[in-house]
């Protein structure tokens, strides 16, 4: 039995993957979770006055899987973004820091709305903050 | 119902001026003692109010510290153009109470002290750099002018007026949730220019070297501490170090309330002056 054990144990280290501390996408809560909050957000950003002009004109059904898409990706899910860089769809857009602010604000809302704590947030806000330079081009 | 009131008006005052409070809640700092933005009593890199680029943000402060031996008060008010640059003033009275009397000023005799300062953001972003260790650095002079002349050359100050200049490095590690700021000011201010600038002892500017270190637990509450070196130019009264340990919290965009215990040092022969600091701000 304890060679059993200990045979396990070596086959958990081996591969590396047993022992792993889980991706933020799996922390966030897989599949499910990540597209709860992607959902939420984009109720937020579809209805928020702020963000009227932005998301006027643009399809939600064709938004959103691509939206969780990226958002999978950066959170480090097995997830393949197939759309064109923050920079190429956001371009002539003019879209200014108030405005990618408020895009902040909504999803840290759609983020308490599921109960994400606040610091799990403030890492996936980490890796999309950069993005900031690539959108904000006013 | 005055938190409402001063809130509807920041927002009427916001929209009039066509400003929107563009930034994230809480990543303006506070004012410090001296009217610039930042920390307690650390200037940061960051540019005070909630202006983005193409916005202007403001802030006021109320600031009362209670020592054993005196009472520090500081109101001000700073003004930030288009997250680039900062305008500041700040009115301090340094009232010394019972050590008034000790000292031969007077009971309750009162040292003033006037501070205009400028900022200027150079490169980097606190906030938005997450993918980079570079903070965001700003340079800035603060114009100090105190009263009480005669008390100030009586007790080896050198000048009554004095310019500081600092330079602030500031980093937002979103992360771990905790911003760190480091700045290096170059100074004769005896207590912060209260005391005048000199003395007896130094009468060259000196490096000195101040830090923040802010966690925060929610979008509205930080806790953190900072440390400010002094000069000590004065054989009348050794000067050293101030610390604190502050609890910050952000009502919404138009009004934050920070506590903190307070170590000024040894002040003017009283002895080490460790108390608590409190300070309302409001702006947009």
């Amino acid at each position: 039995m304890r060679i059993l054990l200990l045979v396990c144990f070596l086959a958990g280290a081996g591969t590396g993957r047993a022992w792993a501390e889980p991706t933020l996408y799996e922390q966030l809560g897989g599949h499910d979770g990540l597209w709860r909050i992607v959902d939420r957000a984009l109720t937020l950003y579809f209805t928020d006055p702020r963000l009227h002009d932005d998301f006027d004109n643009i399809n939600r059904d064709w938004l959103q899987p691509r939206f969780f898409a990226y958002f999978c990706k950066v959170a480090d899910g097995p997830c393949v973004y197939k759309g064109r860089s923050m920079a190429a769809s956001h371009k002539g857009l003019h879209i200014d820091q108030a405005r990618f602010n408020a895009v902040v604000e909504d999803l840290q809302r759609a983020m308490d709305d599921n109960f994400v704590p606040f610091r799990m947030q403030n890492r996936l806000l980490a890796r999309l903050a950069p993005m900031e330079r690539a959108i904000v081009t006013r | 119902m005055a938190l409402v009131l001063n809130t509807l008006c920041w927002t009427v005052c916001g929209s009039a001026l066509a400003q929107g409070s563009g930034r994230l809640l809480a990543t303006s700092g506070i004012s410090d003692v001296e009217g610039a933005g930042g920390g307690g009593l650390v200037p940061w890199a960051v540019v005070t109010g909630y202006g983005t680029d193409d916005q202007i943000g403001a802030n006021l402060h109320a600031t009362i510290a209670g020592e054993p031996d005196f009472l520090l008060t500081s109101l001000g008010a700073g003004i930030g153009f288009y997250d680039r640059i900062e305008l500041s003033y700040a009115h301090e009275w340094l009232d010394t109470g019972h050590a008034g009397a000790r000292l031969g000023l007077g009971q309750g005799y009162q040292f003033h002290l006037d501070v205009a300062g400028a900022k200027l953001k150079l490169f980097g972003d606190a906030v938005y750099d997450q993918d980079t260790l570079l903070p965001q650095i700003s340079i800035g002079t603060e114009f100090k002018a105190a009263d009480r002349h005669a008390v100030l050359d009586a007790i080896g100050a050198k000048s009554p007026d004095g310019v500081d200049f600092y330079a602030a490095a500031t980093k937002l590690f979103l992360s771990e949730s905790l911003l760190l700021d480091a700045t290096l000011r170059f100074t004769k201010a005896n207590q912060f220019g209260l005391l005048g600038f000199g003395g007896d002892r130094s009468d060259s500017y000196q490096p000195e070297f101040e830090a923040s270190a802010a966690l925060l637990l929610s979008r509205r509450l930080a806790v953190g501490a900072e440390v400010r070196t002094k000069p000590d130019n004065l054989g009348f009264a050794r000067e050293g170090p101030a610390f604190d340990a502050f609890v910050a919290y952000f009502i919404d965009k138009h009004v934050s309330a920070t506590l903190a215990f307070l170590a000024l040092g040894p002040v003017a022969r009283q002895g080490d002056q460790n108390g608590v600091y409190f300070s309302v701000q409001s702006g947009f």
